[in-house]
């Protein structure tokens, strides 16, 4: 796994400090060329992993990258699924069953079952599953996809509800078909890491926010703290500025002083920011 | 350890199910929704007991609370039946469509000394609760107009087969949507006494409106507005935004950030804030919660009810509140159908003189 992860939040217009920020953003990035510009900067400043939500939009920079491969000889992408809101604006708007089926895909024997209702009222559960991650992963075909992830809002729904097999249906269907390792992105590390290990998972990828102030880290910083010293697996930092609350070189050096991160991802716009965390990261990770 | 039942499985109800099963002061010992596969599904998953007849779940389980996230039109007659029974009770947002019902409801909970709460999610969000209290110690002065706004991407074309496209089972964005920002505004200022101008139109929805607007006149003279449009896309999900505006200042919020002007120079300083302007942010208006999805508020407002419970107090959020953000949605339906209303007619024309010419909008209710 790389080190250094260029994130996806800047380019969607999420920014958890200021709405107008957002906002702004998702202007300048409505057109998909605009996000390959600052993809293209971040792999020129040396960062070859880009973490990114199965957005629409992403399928776009999927296409460049294929269309270019002389241009990305070591470009990697670690899909993060699903986009969470797609789904839940379409719970609103078709109910809880309805909405399933309309993500399944069309035009394959097994999807058409599923549509016809087949697993979803015998309850196959993995079946639903492995065809809803083969879905989002289908932009990516032909791309290098080395880790594949549970995105947060998922993971935290099924860690809280118990259905603890989802996660090793995710595991096992990742690993199996994609060839793969597994992450998962969470709000709640130390509950998640209790669960993988319940499950047998072994020193799991484990994306969550890190940061010097505890923004967003359930249970408390200190057992936060105590998780990356104590527990075998491989976290990845995120937040790790705490949606700038903290200055880069201080943010990163608490990061770096957790022995056991030796992951980061983070999101920047412009050449010197992204240059800026790069450097730091490569100084004191 | 508290033993609850958890009504509904919808989109809400599945959150609640994440949340309440992670509380570790609680033991969630059954859940109910019609959809039998569901809850097939979720014990056989998690172990935990379900029934798709909520009177079975009540007849059957001892609990010590239930929280109820079926869609509103069934939120009276279920409230009813787990207060009936003495227990507890978290419901869903909006309260109740019937305002009778709703109010004999908070009666009941309330002189059988239960604890009562609405899901009014956005009175835990620590920026909306950051503008209550600066608004309480008077940082802005006298308080004289209010706004709140709420946009998002939930209904974007002319489809849609649940609940929520049906007005009579409590659907549409006056009770989805709008019905935030009327309780917000509730929570800091207080309720209006009536309503005027109010739109409620529809845009791709058939049977309910997917836009809202409509002015509040209180008691004192302040006067407010509500914005609600749920067929917005240029937002990625809903955005609450609400404005304050006092004689010696303005406070601004949303999830995110609040920002506060200040002219009183006496009471910035006895608030620690600048006179001008003041940012204040979610990272350190936000309190850790035990375990987060979707945002703290959503624990936060759980955790609050359980304390409830264990210590017996009020929840900040009680059905009695509910009741009167229910009442400013029924006096917006009856404003937006042309219902009576004698004294807006005859304050239409422009009101030069200040504050004073509102008083007689705010005295029609």
């Amino acid at each position: 796994m790389e080190k250094v992860i260029f994130g996806d939040n800047q380019f969607f217009g999420v920014n958890h400090m200021s709405e107008e920020k957002a906002r702004s953003q998702a202007m300048r990035f409505q057109d998909t060329a605009e996000i390959i510009k600052v993809i293209d900067v971040a792999y020129e400043e040396g960062i070859r992993a880009f973490m990114c939500t199965t957005h629409d939009r992403i399928a776009e920079v999927c296409d460049h990258v294929r269309a270019h491969p002389e241009k990305y000889p070591d470009f990697e992408f670690y899909p993060c699924m699903p986009y969470a809101h797609k789904y839940a604006n379409a719970v609103t708007e078709y109910g809880m069953v309805d909405a399933l089926r309309r993500f399944l895909p069309e035009g394959n024997a097994a999807g058409a079952m599923l549509k016809g209702g087949m697993a979803i009222a015998t309850g196959d559960v993995k079946a639903v599953a492995e065809l809803l991650i083969d879905a989002e992963m289908k932009m990516f075909a032909g791309c290098k996809t080395p880790v594949i992830f549970l995105q947060n809002v998922i993971t935290d729904l099924l860690l809280g509800i118990g259905y603890k097999e989802a996660f090793r249906i995710f595991h096992d269907h990742v690993k199996a078909k994609y060839n793969a390792e597994p992450g998962f992105i969470t709000m709640n590390m130390p509950m998640l890491l209790d669960v993988l290990d319940e499950l047998g998972i072994k020193n799991p990828i484990v994306c969550a926010n890190i940061n010097k102030i505890g923004f967003r880290t359930s249970g408390g910083l200190e057992v936060y703290e105590e998780a990356i010293r104590t527990r075998p697996f491989q976290p990845i930092a995120m937040s790790i500025l705490a949606s700038g609350a903290l200055a880069p070189r201080e943010a990163i050096e608490y990061v770096a002083g957790l022995k056991n991160v030796d992951a980061v991802v983070f999101g920047a716009s412009s050449r010197g920011n992204i240059r800026q965390t790069k450097q730091l990261l490569d100084e004191l990770l | 350890m508290i033993k609850v039942a958890l009504i509904g499985l919808g989109k809400m109800g599945i959150s609640h199910l994440s949340i309440i099963n992670a509380h570790p002061g609680v033991d969630l010992v059954a859940v109910c929704d019609p959809v039998g596969l569901l809850v097939e599904g979720i014990t056989k998953h998690t172990g935990i007991a379900s029934y798709t007849d909520y009177k079975q779940l009540l007849a059957k389980e001892p609990l010590d609370a239930v929280f109820v996230a079926t869609p509103s039109k069934f939120h009276g007659e279920i409230v009813k039946a787990a207060l009936d029974k003495g227990l507890h009770v978290f419901c869903e947002k909006p309260f109740c469509l019937d305002l009778a019902e709703g109010e004999a409801l908070a009666k009941q909970a309330e002189d059988a000394g239960l604890v009562n709460q609405i899901g009014y999610h956005y009175r835990f969000v620590g920026a909306f609760q950051e503008v209550k209290r600066l608004v309480d110690a008077g940082a802005i002065g006298e308080v004289h107009h209010v706004r709140a706004e709420a946009y998002g991407p939930v209904v974007l074309r002319p489809k849609g087969s649940t609940w929520r496209s049906k007005r009579q089972e409590g659907g549409g964005c006056l009770y989805d949507y709008a019905s935030h920002g009327i309780d917000l505004l509730n929570f800091i200022v207080g309720a209006p006494s009536s309503v005027g101008g109010t739109v409620l139109n529809r845009l791709f929805s058939a049977d309910v409106d997917d836009e809202v607007y409509s002015t509040l006149h209180y008691p004192n003279g302040m006067s407010g507005q509500v914005a609600a449009n749920w067929s917005d896309e240029s937002f990625r999900k809903m955005s609450m935004k609400i404005i304050i505006w006092g004689k010696a200042g303005r406070i601004q919020a949303d999830r995110q950030e609040v920002q506060i002007y200040l002219r009183d120079p006496a009471k910035a300083k006895a608030l620690g804030l600048n006179l001008g302007w003041n940012v204040k942010y979610t990272t350190e208006l936000t309190e850790e919660v035990w375990f987060y999805l979707r945002g703290e508020e959503y624990s936060a407002q759980i955790d609050h009810f359980v304390k409830a419970i264990e210590t017996g107090g009020q929840t900040v959020s009680p059905f009695r509140s509910g009741v009167a953000t229910d009442a400013v949605a029924a006096m917006m339906i009856a404003d937006a159908a042309g219902a009576p209303q004698p004294s807006r007619q005859a304050a239409a024309p422009a009101r030069p003189g200040g504050l004073s010419s509102i008083l007689p909008w705010g005295k029609k209710a």
